[in-house]
């Protein structure tokens, strides 16, 4: 029974990360479009144009996925086909296995079972998250290597030295939230932030931590090598960067590794610094407001309820990173590189030492 | 204990690969492997902050290093010669002497008593924290003064000279 | 059911050995520094199995050692490699031998 109740945590985190991306992808193409005023992809249609009306979402739900998967599977000749073949994979695997540590709820409760809504509880579930995300690279790496191509290797070795640089700068801001919660595990995090500043303000990182909340949104869209950090797959330069010369599943592959840094890095954004699955007042019993009134709610309407305000601020997130892809214009490799190494990690550094100084300082600073 | 078995056999496998293969990514690879199998056998072992730290330093920086430095001075596969070298004999002799001595002294030991009962949180990043920095804390402050000096030492020596 | 600890030494003795045939068989340098580290690890696996037997932190602690010593060993010992490749163009151990007798 145990294993069942592990299974299905799992397979609901799979679908999770899933729906999300192929969801992301048309959000993006719909979203860009209402920044650039314009209609965005519209033409593909359901029966070959059966129906009178077109749903935009048929598009990029099913037709763009369908055509990828079809397309013919091209191996440069010269290049390594073992390594060609594994690259995708690598890039991919780590990432997906990230959203296991991400809570998405805080028990369900069913009978006397009580279930924690985590798929694996681990208790350094961070530094999970910082490994997966860490073991990505290589993907970019082989990728690049694999094609036997001049564009694809400067693509892939100068993503794997911008997601190296700022892997950096996200653990430093990561090391400043964790001094505040006092915990590697995500669940207890969210946990902790169920808790009333002064009996009012739920205890949410973006109070205790908002610069950590800046920089970690800064290298978290620099790790995915997301516009506007992505010189590495610059369109306009490079072709695609490090998957040029991949064509079909593999090229579909490398697009989602993007889509799904984009769900971990709301995910974390989510879980630490907004409360994660918190509704505020909501407990595990119903409303405590801070006037001293209280609602009952059965606690199945709760967990539905925290699962939803997760979904909500994830996907608030998720749209936060498409705005800024859209907004701001590309970052040259070396101002790139510079912002990394001499802007994140010293202020990453900073706000470390100061956290620790008033942790040390005021009783009140920590949250459990 | 089919798990342990398995971890074993891959393991061995990947660090096979990493001696044995001609073309150097695939060696760098086969570390990438083993290093990761190696942090799956610290989980099985309740050393959770070392298994996680071992794949974010290890396999996922210092191989990353490693697979730079091939692609940037683009090593080339190895050609296989017809016949080993007689060093290369020799240390293929010592290597599996070893192999057998070491195997000796590890199944000679008295059987051990099972498996002690572990104390809660075991593994965990406050009791190693909470040794690090009291029984290790002269080599805690040894430690970050040579992580500067390698930092220094690296930029120093991979920095064009410039012509006088 | 638990693993006995001597699976896990063993395990590392093997480790430890195919690392030091890696050392003293391949010409390549990288892939000796290679089979370095793979030596290093093995003793980590083995300081780690017996913290886990002996029930004592201070195992752990120096795995923690080890692992931050290799890192600045292996950035030094690429940056030495990397001056040296930049004068003889080889990555043949046994041809870059101007200090030998």
């Amino acid at each position: 029974m145990d294993f069942l109740i592990s299974f299905v945590l799992a397979l609901v985190a799979l679908l999770i990360l899933l729906q999300l991306t192929v969801l992301l992808l048309w959000v993006e193409r719909k979203g860009s479009a209402l920044i650039q005023d314009r209609v965005g992809a519209n033409r593909a249609n359901l029966f070959g144009g059966l129906l009178p009306f077109n749903l935009g979402i048929v598009n990029t739900l099913m037709a763009d996925p369908l055509k990828l998967f079809h397309k013919e599977d091209i191996i440069p000749k010269d290049a390594d086909a073992f390594l060609h073949w594994l690259a995708p994979f690598i890039a991919v695997l780590p990432l997906f296995v990230t959203f296991a540590v991400v809570p998405f709820g805080d028990v369900l409760v069913l009978g006397e079972r009580v279930i924690n809504l985590q798929a694996a509880d681990v208790n350094v579930g961070l530094l999970f998250v910082l490994g997966m995300v860490s073991l990505g690279v290589y993907g970019v790496v082989i990728g690049g290597w694999a094609s036997n191509s001049r564009y694809a290797f400067l693509g892939g070795v100068r993503g794997s030295a911008q997601m190296v640089s700022y892997e950096i700068g996200m653990g430093l801001a990561l090391v400043a939230v964790v001094l505040t919660y006092g915990s590697l595990d995500l669940q207890e995090i969210a946990r902790a932030q169920g808790q009333l500043m002064w009996g009012v303000i739920p205890a949410w990182g973006v109070f205790y931590q908002p610069l950590a909340l800046v920089l970690f949104f800064i290298a978290g869209i620099a790790e995915s090598k997301r516009p506007p950090f992505d010189l590495p797959e610059a369109e306009s330069e490079l072709v695609a960067g490090f998957y040029t010369e991949y064509s079909g599943s593999k090229q579909s592959m490398f697009m989602m590794s993007d889509f799904i840094e984009v769900a971990i890095v709301a995910a974390l954004v989510t879980t630490l610094f907004f409360g994660g699955w918190q509704v505020p007042y909501l407990y595990r019993d119903g409303f405590h407001l801070p006037g001293g009134f209280f609602f009952g709610v059965p606690s199945l309407v709760v967990t539905i309820l925290q699962v939803g305000a997760f979904l909500t601020k994830l996907f608030i997130f998720c749209w936060l990173q498409i705005l800024v892809r859209w907004t701001y214009p590309r970052m040259r490799y070396d101002q790139l590189m510079n912002l990394g190494w001499k802007r994140l990690l010293p202020i990453g550094l900073a706000n470390v030492v100061v956290t620790a100084v008033l942790v040390l300082a005021l009783e009140g600073f920590t949250v459990p | 204990m089919i798990a342990f078995y398995f971890i074993a056999i891959l393991t061995l496998a990947s660090a096979l690969m990493v001696v044995l293969h001609r073309n150097p990514i695939y060696s760098a690879l086969g570390l990438v492997n083993t290093l990761f199998l190696i942090a799956v056998s610290f989980v099985m072992l309740d050393a959770e902050l070392i298994a996680m730290l071992q794949v974010i330093v290890y396999a996922g920086a210092i191989v990353i290093l490693f697979l730079f430095v091939i692609m940037l001075l683009n090593v080339e596969t190895e050609v296989r010669t017809a016949r080993v070298s007689r060093l290369g004999t020799a240390g293929l002799v010592l290597a599996l002497l070893l192999a057998l001595e070491l195997g000796v002294f590890a199944l000679v030991r008295e059987p051990s008593s099972g498996t002690p009962e572990l104390p809660a949180g075991f593994g965990s990043t406050e009791l190693l924290a909470e040794t690090l920095f009291s029984d290790g804390m002269l080599s805690f402050e040894l430690t970050s003064l040579l992580l500067l000096v390698a930092v220094v030492g690296a930029v120093v020596m991979a920095r064009r000279k410039v012509e006088s | 059911m638990n693993v006995p600890v001597e699976n896990y030494l063993v395990l590392a003795a093997l480790i430890f050995a195919i690392g030091c045939a890696g050392v003293l068989t391949r010409r390549n340098v990288i892939v000796i520094l290679m089979s370095v580290e793979l030596m290093l690890n093995a003793v980590n696996l083995t300081f780690v199995a017996l913290s886990r037997q002996l029930v004592s932190m201070t195992g752990q602690m120096i795995v923690f050692f080890v692992m931050t010593v290799a890192a600045a060993e292996v950035a030094v010992g690429l940056a030495i490699f990397l001056a040296i490749y930049s004068q003889r163009r080889t990555v043949n151990a046994d041809e870059i031998s101007l200090l030998r007798w």
